[in-house]
């Protein structure tokens, strides 16, 4: 699993996260996320096979509750932060191509 | 730095009428226009408001009207708590301007109970770090110390009341981030059983290992605040329905046959001596009112850091993908489609540490790595917590040291990551493991610089935790 983590690595995983790297921050992040891989590496010394996963800390299964209507953020207030609204929608840049 | 009251002498003091809470609301405010120019704690301030809603207390007071339990007394709050109408930053340019439209449920809790909000204070940009230096906005410095930093990420929490500028706060704790800082700081900090307290309304980093939790002066105050902020709520799935216990009411009850253990691993290689011989006599303090030291084991400490890091990241991954420029936060201006715009708006919006948890995250996500990476790692953290049910059957509490160092210098982790998560040793594995801890101070270094002390106990004992922690205060 230790194997080096390379640039391109770290562009592709930029692209899936969403975010715009300059070429300075794409050398650095190499650097550091394969130290910090090449740490985690630690974890094969155990041998996890009959362990259950632990994804959270408490005995909580499912939470259900009634489907019963309680209020909500007023519209308004939903978009008071956006960075682009028309008062009604948030505003996206276009999507689909003309046709 | 002055000894001042603690929030619970406050209170007392303003029942008394001694003090008026427009009094303690102006004293807080000029210490902070004095006082946090050079130290950088607070974000931002809310002057107006808070003198109105003390005035409001005051005449409720005088009017011979019930107020709340902490009725009059100023409270400060890590700003990644949603503040109605209130900025909340995270310390990011990515929320730079967002004002929420809903308090955070432990807000609501404070309100209730008439605690005066006078600010929000700095972190690490969206509590990830460990030293407050990667806030967007600003770094904050140790109160005992400029030169050094003052931990984190509730390091502006934790300097607010060292610095005595508030008497409490509020942080919230993914990885050690009340606890390191109130060590640092020499000040009480608490990170709640996870589910105890709700997280409605704190901005996540990682939702499965976040909890809000107080600091104070003194372990009484702590116990009153979580006594406040704890309690079910239905907007937070996560959040235990469980009666609160009066942890205010038995605080000052000493335990009778507490069996305090140490685990052999948290004094392995790389503790600083002044660190380890002080809580070392800690223990002393402890066999001194009666406690028996059980030695014991804690196996597989040494995977906390690598099981974490992997866990906190991917759901950090997942988190934050709520950012994109859309609903809010910071758009790109310059972009030249829908993906272009995500990803400029969010390159632009996050620092470096958010953006290398982001990846990280996203990489043991992804596909032929989940295994390997997150799935391990969530295993791993089954066994973390074994041990911990395994030593939790021989003693009451665990002590141990908060941090490998005393608090870094300013600018000494933040070219080396690895070196900072290394760092989080000791207070990791109670968030994996989902269980409480307390960090209080127990000695003050040769440069002067304190040094803390962490005690951990079972699920929900957190009062069993503040007692232990209460009859430790009392007797140093």
């Amino acid at each position: 699993m230790a194997q080096l983590l390379t640039r391109q690595d770290v562009a592709k995983v930029a692209l899936l996260s969403r975010l715009k790297l300059t070429d300075v921050e794409i050398e650095l992040f190499t650097t550091q996320l394969g130290q910090v891989l090449g740490y985690v590496d630690l974890l094969n010394e155990l041998d996890t096979t009959d362990v259950t996963p632990m994804a959270h800390a408490t005995d909580i299964a499912n939470v259900f509750r009634d489907d019963e209507l309680i209020p909500s953020l007023p519209r308004a207030a939903a978009l008071a932060n956006a960075p682009k609204s028309d008062g009604k929608f948030f505003v996206v840049p276009q999507i689909l191509e003309e046709a | 730095m002055s000894t001042t009251n603690s929030a619970v002498e406050l209170i007392s003091q303003l029942q008394l009428g001694d003090v008026s809470s427009v009094e303690l609301t102006e004293q807080s405010l000029q210490a902070i226009a004095s006082r946090d120019t050079d130290i950088g704690a607070f974000l931002s301030t809310n002057a107006d408001a808070a003198l109105a809603q003390a005035r409001a207390i005051d005449d409720k007071r005088k009017a011979g009207q019930p107020v709340g339990k902490l009725a009059g007394v100023p409270i400060a709050v890590k700003d990644n708590l949603c503040t109605l109408g209130l900025k909340t930053t995270c310390a990011s340019r990515m929320l730079a301007n967002f004002v929420p439209p809903y308090d955070a449920h432990v807000i609501e809790r404070l309100k209730a109970e008439d605690a005066v909000l006078v600010g929000k204070t700095n972190l690490d940009e969206f509590a990830m770090g460990s030293t407050t230096e990667s806030s967007a906005f600003q770094v904050t410095r140790n109160p005992h110390h400029r030169e050094h930093t003052v931990g984190g990420s509730s390091g502006g929490s934790a300097a607010a009341v060292a610095a005595n500028m508030v008497a409490w706060s509020l942080g919230s704790d993914t990885g050690g981030s009340i606890r390191q800082p109130a060590g640092f700081c020499g000040v009480i900090g608490m990170k709640p059983t996870y589910g105890r307290v709700s997280r409605y309304g704190l901005i996540a980093y990682a939702s499965s290992l976040d909890q809000i939790g107080p600091f104070a002066t003194d372990v009484s105050s702590a116990a009153l605040l979580l006594e406040v902020i704890s309690g079910h709520d239905r907007r937070d799935s996560t959040s235990v329905d469980r009666p609160v216990p009066a942890y205010s009411q038995t605080v000052n009850q000493p335990l009778t046959g507490l069996r305090v253990g140490i685990a052999r691993e948290h004094f392995a290689e790389g503790l600083n001596s002044e660190v380890e011989t002080a809580v070392r006599k800690s223990l002393d303090v402890y066999r001194s009112l009666g406690a028996e030291i059980v030695e014991l084991s804690l196996p597989h400490s040494k995977y906390a850091i690598a099981t974490y890091y992997l866990i906190a990241c991917s759901e950090a991954s997942s988190n934050l993908a709520r950012f994109d420029g859309v609903h809010y936060g910071h758009r790109a201006t310059n972009f030249s489609n829908l993906i272009d715009m995500y990803s400029a708006s969010r390159g632009e919006g996050f620092g470096a540490e958010v953006k290398r948890r982001i990846m990280l995250g996203t990489y043991a996500l992804s596909a032929g790595y989940y295994d390997a990476y997150y799935l391990k790692a969530l295993k791993v953290r089954r066994l973390i917590r074994n041990d911990f049910d395994a030593a939790f059957a021989k003693c009451d509490v665990i002590v141990s040291p908060i941090a490998p160092t005393l608090a870094f210098r300013l600018g000494e982790m933040t070219n080396d990551p690895l070196a900072m998560y290394l760092s989080d040793i000791y207070t990791i594995s109670a968030n994996l493991a989902g269980i409480p801890g307390l960090s209080l101070p127990c000695g003050v270094s040769s440069h002067g610089l304190p040094i803390g002390l962490q005690l951990l106990a079972a699920p929900f004992e957190e009062e069993k935790l503040l007692r232990a922690a209460r009859m430790f205060e009392l007797a140093t």
